[in-house]
């Protein structure tokens, strides 16, 4: 049954047959629009409205903004009140916009550099006729020497690019090997993942009314949440994925009650109902902890459990290894506090749940995404109004952009495929994802095996102040590449270390494109990017990959202009608009329908249920097993904890959680604004005020956060919002405004802050999925200089 | 003479996001090291041990003398920026009068702010 269950998956990811089914059933029941022109003048000035989605960084909320523009310059950036969830509101990230794309330090022409100066300031200003000249070259030789799979490309998280990047990877380089190489794939991608193994769905997300664009929570088709869970996520912060965080402010402020599951006290544990401050690392042991109760007090929603999810009677039966009292000794969370939030979650209709990236950085975190499914699934909230909603079957299909045009024996070579071709099986990612296991990119670095690499292409990804384990291992593992080049807007320290060719990106003002929340997998707002301003000769990301593709591969890439192709993309999310339609109405909303799996909606074959091969949601999952895990979800310590590791602890006493959000940063982005940095200007390490005065620190001073596998220093808050056992320090810190010893922004100085040296590299989950960048093991002491 | 336009904040919802600071620069260009308005922090402490709510945490933001009430934008029928920005959708502008009336009509920790 998996394997060929397998092989039907795959066709999931053919976009005639997605097509096929939907356009037909969208057509006939169409969307709910605006009207209204995106382009007038005001004030003098020419008024260009947008839906921001990055550059600079952030997720793909489309936030409403007027962009007011005089003799081709940005003058000011303000937001667009007709905007359906953002009213007009901003965040600082879009607020600094003049400042970020105006900024001296910008790089606003195509460079180059010699490799052997890598690390130097020793670029060289060419012509976009001339990078691609170059990267033709590359390609054709490192093809012809060492096969295409000896190149690959990396994206950064969250940007406009989700489409983008696989298609460069897969349609111009020609190479099977799209990487996202944060270790353990631990951002989305096991959430993601998880849920297309056992729902079938795209990814579940709290229900705000997006999609009732006129009436929002007043539409009648609604239900405010009564109690809303926030695990392991900061929204307000993040607006992750697309989830715009204050909505669920405006839902408090209707009612909705909080239920915060954090190490940390944040908005929303001080509002909570029940704040679980929980050790970190032992969501899934909580969340079992919480189904014991409602399993043993039978708190489940009946109708649903019988007709709608397999593996009921194999769940109960594994929840009794998770007593409360025993699940309130790994967690620390008191017993009745764990009680009285699964009481008041299960017995309140409907509750919702935002599940965060703290799921996903843990080595147990696909048991934890798997153990929140089920009680999202149990108390019967999956897909009802004010539930948890999920999206249409779609599994993200841009990823696979480009994809069907490799020949099978070079798609075999995929790093961690299942063929075994490309080296350790990890069918579990790289079934339902696109891009390679994350980690093994360094292992073919350094050791050549399964094969070895010989180019990169980095597109918005900082790999070494940012995502990886092991930071200075990749470091030195893309020196010793042939041939990188790399996408951006400012030279990062992954740039200014290694890269030979540097391509300047535009930002969201100086593009056309499309915003869909959660990339098109549940698109509850689907917004047009329009091109206001061109600073220097950027291109969009888009633009790059049509014209590289038009040169490398052209029968793949059959669009001539951006509209032609921004219309085909379109007609992912809403099947016969026309991206000039999409921007004269702004924005729009995709055919939205509730309980799809009742209603034959959540399958291609208009069936009721679920895409999974039993048709209900899978708390016991076959595939799990077949895949060499348990199929029913557990908890398992961290690698490094006061349990797994007594003896490391005498040294390193504390648990390490690292990378809570900033207001004005969007990971290791926007360090050189300066209205930004004066709000935040240090990377932050907080302390329980009894612990730092137990090792003698007070607030501000400067210190090393260190373990066996490296150190970083950061600046102390002390912070009674967090246990006295625990530590959290920020992440993705380098400091633009210093010099370094061999060039703009040398490696000393981007591992001097850098947390993730006390990550190690591919300390991982079973199946391919989680690192413990959120539950390490750390010391702290006084930084004397 | 008594200004008749005021800012009320909600205070209960105000995340500290520090839209209103950055919304307030840019209108009055001010550079780094000044405020037309600014979020001031009290806390966190612990008030009583061993409940969730046992914390206090306040985020207020303050209007400073710079501040204008955005009288050029007001005047083309924008709100002034600070409260146009808000992300928790928490800061009011308004006559005093009517702040004062929505002010006793709603729950919580509220606070008035009249210009010179």
């Amino acid at each position: 049954m998996p394997v060929t269950w397998v092989h039907r998956f795959r066709h999931k990811h053919d976009k005639k047959h997605y097509t096929h089914i939907w356009r037909k059933q969208r057509q006939e029941r169409g969307s709910v629009i605006f009207m209204s022109s995106w382009k007038y003048e005001e004030d003098g000035c020419t008024v260009v409205e947008t839906c921001a989605w990055s550059p600079p960084g952030d997720h793909p909320v489309g936030c409403g903004l007027k962009l007011y523009v005089k003799n081709g310059e940005l003058v000011k950036a303000i937001g667009n009140p007709d905007h359906p969830i953002t009213n007009g509101r901003l965040c600082p990230r879009c607020l600094a916009l003049k400042e970020y794309i105006y900024h001296p330090q910008r790089v606003i022409y195509p460079m180059k550099r010699n490799k052997e100066d890598r690390g130097k300031d020793a670029w060289t200003r060419i012509s976009w006729a001339e990078a691609y000249d170059i990267i033709e070259d590359n390609v054709n030789r490192i093809k012809a020497q060492y096969g295409p799979e000896a190149i690959f490309s990396v994206i950064g998280t969250g940007r406009d690019m989700w489409h983008t990047v696989p298609f460069v990877t897969f349609g111009a380089l020609g190479s099977p090997n799209f990487t996202y190489i944060h270790s353990g794939w631990s951002c989305y991608g096991p959430r993601c993942a998880i849920s297309a193994y056992t729902l079938g769905a795209g990814y579940p997300e709290l229900d705000y009314a997006a999609m009732f664009q006129e009436k929002r929570f007043d539409d009648p088709e609604y239900e405010l949440s009564k109690v809303a869970i926030i695990w392991g996520k900061e929204p307000l912060k993040s607006n992750a994925d697309g989830l715009f965080g204050h909505a669920i402010v405006d839902m408090m402020k209707r009612g909705t009650k909080i239920i915060s599951v954090d190490p940390r006290l944040t908005f929303w544990g001080k509002n909570a109902e029940y704040w679980l401050q929980l050790r970190p690392g032992t969501d899934a042991a909580l969340a079992l902890g919480m189904l014991n109760v409602i399993v043993n007090e039978d708190l489940y929603d009946h109708e649903f459990c019988d007709n709608w999810v397999y593996g009921w009677e194999e769940l109960k039966e594994r929840v009794q290894d998770y007593p409360v009292e025993k699940v309130s000794e790994i967690t620390w969370v008191p017993a009745e506090q764990i009680i009285g939030a699964a009481r008041l979650f299960a017995t309140s209709k409907p509750a919702t749940m935002t599940w965060g990236l703290a799921t996903d950085q843990k080595c147990n975190g696909v048991q934890q995404a798997h153990a929140l499914l089920a009680l999202m699934a149990c108390t019967g909230n999956i897909d009802r109004p004010g539930g948890i909603i999920v999206g249409a079957p779609s599994f993200a299909a841009p990823m696979w952009w480009g994809w069907d045009s490799l020949p099978p024996e070079l798609q075999a070579k995929r790093l961690g495929s299942d063929t075994g071709l490309g080296g350790t099986r990890y069918p579990a990612v790289t079934t339902a994802i696109s891009t390679v296991q994350p980690d093994m990119p360094l292992d073919a670095m350094e050791t050549g095996q399964p094969y070895p690499l010989k180019m990169s292409w980095i597109m918005s990804s900082n790999p070494i102040a940012c995502p990886t384990a092991a930071p200075q291992r990749w470091n030195k593992a893309f020196k010793n590449l042939d041939f990188n080049v790399v996408c951006d807007l400012f030279m990062t320290p992954s740039a200014a270390s290694f890269g030979d060719l540097f391509l300047p990106v535009a930002t969201f003002a100086e593009k056309d494109g499309i915003v869909a929340t959660h990339y098109g997998s549940l698109s509850m707002f689907v917004g047009a990017i329009n091109k206001a301003i061109q600073v220097g000769e950027c291109k969009s990301d888009d633009e790059i990959l049509l014209e590289l593709g038009h040169r490398l591969n052209p029968s793949v890439f059959p669009w001539e202009t951006m509209d032609e192709f921004l219309t085909w993309e379109l007609d992912q999310y809403i099947p016969g608009m026309t991206f000039d339609e999409l921007r004269e109405k702004r924005w729009a909303v995709p055919e939205w329908h509730y309980e799809k799996y009742r209603k034959g909606l959540q399958n291609f074959d208009g069936q009721d249920g679920f895409i999974t091969a039993t048709r209900r949601i899978e708390l016991y999952e076959p595939l799990f097993a077949e895949w060499g895990d348990d199929p029913l979800p557990y908890y398992e310590e961290p690698p490094y904890s006061p349990i797994s590791t007594p003896n490391l602890m005498k040294e390193y006493p504390f648990v390490l959680t690292t990378g809570a959000r900033s207001w004005v940063f969007f990971h290791s982005e926007q360090r050189h604004v300066d209205t930004l940095r004066e709000i935040h200007p240090d990377p932050i390490t907080q302390l329980n005020p009894e612990t730092a005065k137990s090792l003698g620190l007070k607030d501000g001073d400067w210190i090393w956060v260190e373990n066996q596998f490296g150190r970083a220093k950061q600046r102390l808050q002390v912070f009674p919002g967090i246990d006295r056992r625990v530590v959290h320090s920020q992440h993705a810190w380098w400091y633009p405004e210093r010099p370094a010893v061999d060039g703009p922004y040398g490696p000393e100085d981007v591992f001097l802050s850098n947390i993730n040296n006390l990550v190690p590299h591919k300390l991982i989950g079973k199946l391919g999925f989680g690192a413990p960048y959120k539950c390490m093991i750390c010391k702290v002491y006084k930084a004397e200089d | 003479m008594m200004s008749k336009y005021g800012l009320l904040v909600d205070y209960n919802y105000c995340t500290g996001c520090h839209s209103c600071e950055v919304a307030c620069k840019n209108h009055l260009g001010l550079p780094v090291g000044k405020w037309g308005i600014k979020v001031v922090e009290v806390g966190p402490f612990v008030t009583k041990a061993g409940t969730p709510d046992s914390f206090e945490w306040i985020q207020m933001p303050v209007p400073t003398e710079l501040c204008d009430m955005c009288a050029d934008e007001v005047a083309k029928g924008f709100k002034p920026m600070c409260v146009h920005h808000c992300m928790a959708a928490c800061l009011e502008y308004g006559t005093i009068e009517d702040l004062s009336k929505a002010m006793a009509a709603r729950p919580g920790k509220q606070n008035l702010y009249m210009p010179l």
